[in-house]
């Protein structure tokens, strides 16, 4: 399941719409990205999440694909928001749900690593200072490597 | 062709988005960034580092090497920064 949108998730119900009524899933991993306001030296104000609608989707659908693949998944969610976010405001929602934990854990922190280098979104922050492109991390691509290994 | 702009190469070229009729000699994503340079200042410096430029046809990533035409939509962009 790929949702790409303005409005907030709420983690909780996302993970139980993933296990309700199953008695087949032996494990649920999720992880939940947060706005950080990085109160040392420049605080953050607002953060603005841009993305290429349509290709956007069509990555995260590719990625999903690919977990399923790679792992043994019963079922993988992944919400990612956009537009104008606040310090502490959710940005994103990997989950997965498998027999065992190991696919779960493994396929989520996959998910993430993968979505990071490869879905079209971009980051502008405005910060007491000014407005900023964020720029891409080199450890966010040698994550994403290390699955290709 | 259609091409989009994001982030700030959208800001720096000062639209998102618009159809140009390139001309013949214009058969990869790399001669189409060469020919919008020569169209003014926004162009010339968005596309000042291909090195800091990534590329998109018909939305799945491509790189400047890659052949395009007229029935194409092309996409420039910084590297992503989602997640």
């Amino acid at each position: 399941m790929i949702r790409v949108q303005r409005q907030d998730f709420n983690i909780g119900v996302e993970i139980d719409a993933l296990t309700r009524g199953r008695t087949d899933v032996g494990a649920v991993v999720s992880f939940a990205g947060i706005v950080r306001a990085d109160a040392d030296g420049d605080p953050l104000k607002s953060m603005t999440l841009e993305h290429f609608p349509g290709m956007t989707e069509r990555e995260l659908n590719r990625v999903e694909a690919e977990a399923r693949v790679r792992w043994s998944l019963q079922d993988v969610a992944i919400i990612h928001r956009f537009g104008e976010l606040l310090p502490g405001d959710r940005i994103v929602l990997v989950a997965t749900t498998s027999q065992h934990r190991a696919d779960a854990f493994e396929a989520a922190s996959f998910l993430m690593d993968y979505l990071k280098t490869r879905a079209p979104f971009w980051k502008r922050e405005l910060r007491v200072s000014g407005e900023y492109w964020v720029e891409p991390r080199d450890s966010d691509d040698s994550a994403a490597a290390r699955w290709s290994s | 062709m259609k091409i989009l702009y994001f982030a700030w190469v959208r800001q720096k070229i000062g639209r998102s988005e618009e159809v140009v009729d390139a001309p013949a000699n214009v058969r990869t994503a790399g001669d189409l960034a060469a020919w919008l340079v020569a169209r003014g200042d926004g162009y010339a410096e968005a596309f000042a580092d291909l090195k800091r430029v990534r590329v998109a046809i018909n939305q799945e990533h491509s790189n400047f090497s890659a052949p395009v035409d007229g029935r194409d939509e092309i996409a420039f962009f910084p590297p992503v920064t989602g997640g």
